[in-house]
């Protein structure tokens, strides 16, 4: 205490609030809290003033009341007598499937285009190139509207597929029916023992795993490199193949029938699912790609040269030196690219794909006239989305990057 | 001191947005033009013709507004909204009033804090399918994938019809009536429902109406009419009663076509009333005393606007129906002017 007494010098003035050095910034600081503060303290009583002019109150208890319309694709049951709050969620998880398979889809492709964009191959470097500029330089929506537009028109009705005169035929064997409405595909139906197979394909993921640190180790003590890639795919699918015949095939599979109007059974993976997911994924691949590039060509010649020295051929060098030391430079991006797709998908009202802006700031927020809540709901639910994103991102870029000893 | 000053300041700022919301009817005398929220685009309702002049049934409304209230029909600043937005933007006061086939329901009314002044088209929910699908009843359609419009009342409509009839149904949720109109060519969905009205106007703009059919069935109550925001009561008396002129003009037998030899002045005193030759019902409205007849200046009666945009006569061809005059057995019914 004495020491900070005498740092504080003999009296303490106001005026030494601004004239002196130690205090100004504090002041400042002080100051521009209070204005923020007083600003948004004046924001919310606007907002509050307002609504009650409008006859409105804030308050939160329409979202138990019936919703009154349908979603579809719904991941969990939901009927038009359930509440606003479960046709909230029913959006949620939608937007959610649109993320998870558009961030999947669109890695894969982003890797792959922004390696073979650095390719030596002239026209496989070149076609890349033109690939990422068109997705791009395009605005996103007309991407969305353009696949959805793609769909409409290239597959056939399914009415198409009905009768003697049909003009259409469902593809490999009578099971899969691609129509301008969506992809009916077989779906499994699982059968009495079909969880025994289950449990046996998900134990043999975890020897797969155990081979891959037992063979890692091996290579390191002997020298040794074993066939890895084939011998993984044989633990992937000769016991749970084994265990499917000897269970005596209890999983069977319900193929699509047309009935009426739709075709039912099976799988039905609906156009606009396709159209917002593809086009979210092409476009934010195409970025991805350019992250991955810069990614790869951040890391110095001579780290390939050594490889190639040491005698690892173009795969092994990518795999084991390049990437690696290339992923401390992708991830960063990635990541805002992954929020970018979950937000862009958004956009998906232009096709008719119901998510959470779709239900809770389109349906619910129009039946109910609760702008203000629903926006804000909106905006919490998209941040929550977006920082949960970040942080599983985070914690995989504090995994891959240089660990300093 | 300073938290006091703050409050005051608000407390001004809180008091001047309320002025400046008092008088929709000075606001727009001020302007000097009306901001008419329409649709985005529905033939005989609220849609441009060739060259961009906004023509319909509601836009009507709009035009006989402007004329009474501005003397000048093209006074209008017409701007189309989704049936998402269009609350937002009534009550947010970027449009004075919402002129967009909108169905009068309890909870617009009074949750939604609009106030709907009349009904220009009575109106009910129907179903369109291709002619080749066969099917001939609504009751027919179980499975069906269905085209919607968002945020209508058509949308709480058809999950009711289709619940109580325990049938199921493959929604297509669409924005705009383009968009649901294009979907229902290209295939994407076997039916497309929306009011009976809109589905003639749809029909009548595709290429072949005849592979089209409206299904008999019609599943709900569609009150269609202008609508104004909440707490504006002389406002809402204007609209309200231009409404009513188009109406009673009607039933009066006054037209666009004797509309200058009955201002002369006419025995009947309710006709003079009307015109304001006799007593004094414009300036009670606040506006000119001739106000009822430059309504009617505009388009004509309600009748005759009914006919030039969605009668019988044109590509639409709807009958009058429930919208004929009580005299000829339908709901059109204005209150006297007296």
């Amino acid at each position: 205490m004495a020491m900070a007494d005498q740092n504080a010098g003999p009296t303490f003035r106001l005026s030494m609030l601004i004239y002196d050095t130690r205090y100004r910034s504090l002041t400042i600081q002080v100051i521009v809290l209070i204005g923020f503060m007083a600003g948004g303290v004046w924001l919310v009583n606007n907002m509050l003033n307002n609504l009650s002019d409008l006859g409105k109150d804030l308050g939160f208890g329409f979202l138990n009341d019936a919703a009154g319309f349908e979603i579809s694709p719904q991941l969990i049951e939901f009927s038009s007598q359930d509440s606003n709050l479960r046709a909230a969620i029913v959006g949620m998880l939608n937007t959610l499937m649109v993320a998870v398979v558009g961030c999947i889809i669109a890695t894969i492709i982003g890797v792959i285009v922004g390696i073979a964009r650095l390719s030596k191959n002239w026209v496989v470097a070149r076609l890349m190139t033109v690939y990422v500029e068109m997705f791009r330089n395009v605005p996103i929506l007309l991407w969305i509207v353009f696949a959805i537009a793609i769909i409409n028109d290239i597959f056939p009705v399914p009415r198409a597929f009905k009768g003697d005169s049909a003009t259409a035929s469902m593809l490999f064997n009578e099971s899969v029916a691609l129509t301008n409405r969506g992809f009916y595909v077989p779906s499994p139906i699982w059968l009495q023992g079909s969880m025994v197979v289950v449990i046996v394909f998900i134990l043999s993921l975890v020897a797969i795993k155990f081979f891959g640190t037992w063979s890692k180790k091996r290579q390191e003590a002997t020298g040794d490199i074993l066939p890895n890639f084939w011998i993984k795919l044989g633990i992937f699918v000769v016991p749970a193949v084994l265990i499917y015949f000897i269970m005596g095939r209890p999983i069977e599979l319900d193929y699509p029938a047309f009935v009426k109007f739709n075709f039912e059974g099976g799988l039905f993976i609906r156009a606009p699912f396709i159209a917002i997911t593809m086009a979210l994924a092409l476009y934010t691949a195409a970025f991805i790609a350019e992250a991955v590039r810069s990614g790869i060509q951040a890391i110095s010649k001579g780290q390939s040269e050594a490889a190639f020295a040491l005698g690892l051929r173009p795969n092994r060098t990518m795999q084991l030196i390049i990437l690696p030391q290339a992923l401390r430079v992708i991830i960063p991006p990635l990541i805002s690219q992954f929020l970018n797709l979950t937000k862009n998908s958004s956009l998906a009202t232009a096709v008719g794909y119901i998510e959470i802006t779709g239900t809770l700031g389109g349906t619910i927020l129009n039946q109910t006239g609760r702008e203000m809540e629903c926006i804000m709901l909106l905006m919490l639910i998209y941040l929550s989305i977006s920082l949960s994103i970040s942080m599983v991102m985070n914690v995989y870029n504090n995994s891959v990057k240089l660990k300093e000893r | 001191m300073k938290k006091s000053l703050f409050i005051s300041t608000l407390a001004a700022a809180g008091m001047a947005a309320g002025f400046a919301s008092a008088g929709t009817l000075q606001d727009v005398q001020a302007a000097g033009v009306l901001k008419c929220g329409t649709g985005t685009g529905q033939v005989g309702f609220s849609a441009p013709d060739a060259n961009g002049y906004w023509e319909g049934i509601d836009v009507a409304v709009c035009r006989a507004i402007a004329a009474a209230v501005l003397n000048d029909k093209d006074a209008v600043e017409f701007v189309p909204l989704t049936s998402k937005v269009r609350f937002s933007s009534l009550t947010s006061g970027e449009v004075d009033l919402l002129s967009r086939t909108t169905t009068w329901t309890f909870s617009r009314d009074v949750d939604l804090a609009l106030t709907f002044v009349g009904i220009n088209y009575y109106d009910g929910q129907g179903f369109m399918v291709p002619t080749d699908l066969g099917v001939s009843s609504a009751l027919e359609l179980d499975g069906a994938t269905i085209c919607i419009q968002t945020g209508t009342t058509t949308e709480l409509n058809l999950a009711d019809y289709f619940r109580s009839n325990g049938m199921s149904f493959e929604p297509v949720p669409i924005d705009t009536t383009a968009e649901a109109q294009a979907s229902y060519i290209a295939g994407a969905c076997d039916v497309y429902t929306t009011d009976s009205s809109a589905l003639a106007s749809a029909r009548s703009s595709f290429e072949n109406p005849d592979d089209h059919v409206i299904l008999p069935e019609i599943i709900s109550k569609e009150p269609l009419g202008p609508l104004v925001r909440h707490g504006d009561d002389q406002w809402a008396d204007v609209v309200r009663w231009v409404m009513n002129a188009l109406i009673a003009a009607e039933e009066l037998g006054i037209t666009s076509a004797n509309l200058e030899t009955l201002a002369a002045g006419t025995n009947n005193p309710e006709i003079n009333r009307f015109m304001g030759t006799e007593g004094n019902l414009g300036e009670m409205l606040g506006l000119d005393a001739d106000w009822a007849a430059r309504a009617i200046s505009a388009g004509g009666n309600y009748g005759e606007i009914f006919e030039s945009t969605i009668g019988e006569s044109t590509p639409i061809g709807l009958a009058r129906g429930l919208n004929a005059q009580w005299t000829q057995g339908g709901l059109m019914y204005s209150p006297p002017f007296r």
